[in-house]
């Protein structure tokens, strides 16, 4: 695609030095989304109908358009 | 110039009655009903749906199949229209909303916000109606894990003249690629004869059940373009676009997205900018092989012989948007609401590009793959285990305490406020507001409606039908002081006439 070769061609040198710059905040950023990964993930433990493999099965539906 | 794309979105939800009788044909209706009940003025059944005008079986491509296909409809099952424009029926076996005709995406997801809470009230009415313990449960998804699939079916207005064959080639690429930005995800496959672990996850509910390029069919057969010519309007000047290839989205700005992009890539077929060179060789082998590839990375084969991954056909779709909007402008799509999208767009394919985790809270199977395989991680599930089904089905669950799309964080773009009037107001914007400010003032006289006409029963005389074949007349604009200065809707034909 030659309209997206000439928009992202600069992309990738700035990216690998914003990542060596930014290291430590991409770790700290990623140990937060992973701590809200498991805040979200124990709250779902809680959600989950505690008979999953039956919900499963029973839903069944008509197929429509 | 293109016309403006007056646009809504329809949607089947799934049905489940737990505690009870699992017919869902009849739970839709009771459903339904009991929100009427509970919720509107309307008799069950005093306001109709008038069936004159409807003509699923017209192609087109130009022939008419009405005598080879069974009525899609069947007439005599609950069919309401509500105060908001919309209409609220049994389709097949599903409890369905159409939204009222909108005037731009920002509109559409307000109206496609209000039907779900619409959705959500009817489990609650119904909840009164069944015997203790007894609960109807409603999805907004479109598969049920074992081959059944149901829609989610977007409408586009497009001038006549724009010919068929241009629209089908060209919206194609679009139609084959846009799931990476607005597919709603899904654990396993539901191709005979693909295993679990080969397709554990893909983007996109619905892609499984895509057959065909283009055609008539809306239940069997699915084609990627549907041709079923039925514009509900005028159809010397307009077409209708109805559009079976999108997914039920639960992300608020991937339904923004989804009409939004449509919008514009339809004004630029109508204005004949796109150019035939992203054709497909194959577009439903495409639309499958990007759906079972989360990684982005496979590569689809053009009709000119070079290959291109879907993010490279939607990246070359959004420069041409881009070309598009410094050309002709975005009017067409709502100047403001048309350049938020180009923003958003790019945002999201910017984000898929070089950290799909970034657009967890906007791309529906991006939030829905990350649950999925966090909780497989956590609890050491292997592919193929119900408990992953389970999360998939309950991201699109209706009831609060168990939806677990609200609970991934998704970005909201529709006010509560907002939602809340949309549930019984309709858009001031297109000839829904005509629709339902008569249908809320004058229920009484009122004893059909449908998408072009309100038949009026107003005693002395036959019966009214009055005409709406033009989506942007009947506006608040036009017709706002004639209904408030009408104390009857004897006055209100009066003065329609003079």
């Amino acid at each position: 695609m030659a309209e997206r070769t000439q928009k992202q061609k600069p992309a990738p040198s700035r990216t690998e030095e914003e990542a060596v710059v930014d290291a430590p905040a991409t770790t700290a950023t990623g140990d937060k989304l992973k701590a809200e990964l498991d805040d979200l993930l124990d709250e779902i433990d809680g959600v989950l109908e505690t008979n999953a493999e039956d919900f499963v099965k029973s839903y069944v539906q008509k197929g429509g358009q | 110039m293109a016309i403006p794309k007056v646009c809504g979105i329809e949607t089947e939800y799934g049905i489940l009655v737990r505690g009870g009788d699992n017919n869902p044909v009849s739970a839709s209706s009771l459903l339904i009903n009991a929100y009427l009940n509970a919720h509107t003025r309307n008799r069950v059944g005093r306001i109709g749906w008038d069936f004159e005008d409807e003509r699923p079986g017209n192609d087109a491509r130009g022939f008419s199949l009405d005598d080879a296909l069974a009525p899609d409809i069947e007439t005599h099952l609950v069919n309401a229209v509500l105060t908001n424009g919309a209409r609220y029926y049994v389709d097949h076996a599903h409890p369905e909303v159409s939204t009222p005709e909108c005037r731009d995406a920002a509109e559409v997801v307000v109206f496609d916000r209000a039907a779900e809470e619409i959705v959500r009230a009817s489990m609650t009415a119904a909840r009164q109606l069944l015997p203790d313990g007894a609960e109807i449960l409603c999805h907004k998804n479109n598969s049920d894990g074992k081959g059944n699939s149901y829609g989610c079916h977007e409408n586009y207005l497009l001038a006549r003249e724009t010919p068929f064959g241009r629209i089908v080639n060209q919206v194609t690429p679009h139609f084959v690629t846009r799931q990476i930005v607005i597919g709603a995800g899904k654990v396993g496959c539901e191709l005979p004869g693909v295993p679990h672990d080969e397709v554990a996850y893909q983007i996109s509910q619905r892609a499984d059940f895509f057959e065909e390029e283009v055609g008539l069919e809306t239940t069997l057969k699915r084609p990627i373009v549907n041709t079923r010519d039925e514009p509900h309007c005028d159809a010397t000047k307009y077409r209708r676009l109805h559009v079976i290839v999108g997914d039920a989205n639960m992300s608020e700005v991937a339904t923004y997205l989804k009409v939004g992009a449509t919008s514009i890539v339809l004004a630029m077929i109508e204005d004949d900018v796109m150019g035939d060179d992203l054709a497909l060789a194959n577009p439903v082998g495409a639309i499958r092989q990007i759906s079972h590839d989360p990684t982005l990375q496979r590569t689809i084969l053009l009709r000119s012989g070079r290959r291109a991954t879907a993010m490279e056909v939607q990246w070359s779709l959004l420069e041409r948007a881009r070309k598009y909007e410094r050309s002709h402008g975005l009017e067409s799509v709502g100047e403001s609401v048309g350049a938020d999208v180009l923003r958003r767009w790019e945002a999201v394919l910017t984000g898929l590009e070089h950290d799909p985790d970034s657009v967890s809270d906007v791309v529906d199977w991006v939030a829905k793959q990350r649950v999925v395989l966090g909780f497989a991680d956590r609890h050491g599930l292997k592919p193929g285990d119900a408990r992953l089904k389970a999360l998939d089905l309950q991201y699109h669950d209706m009831r609060p305490d168990k939806c677990l799309a609200s609970r991934v964080g998704l970005q909201t773009l529709a006010a509560a406020d907002a939602v809340r009037r949309a549930m019984t107001q309709p858009p001031t914007t297109t000839r829904a507001y005509f629709r339902g400010r008569c249908l809320a003032k004058w229920p009484a006289d009122i004893v059909a409606a449908n998408w072009d006409s309100l038949v009026f029963d107003v005693g002395r005389d036959p019966l009214r039908r009055v005409p709406m074949m033009e989506p942007l007349r009947g506006t608040a604009d036009h017709v706002a002081s004639l209904i408030d200065q009408s104390d009857t809707a004897a006055e209100l034909l009066v003065r329609l006439e003079s």
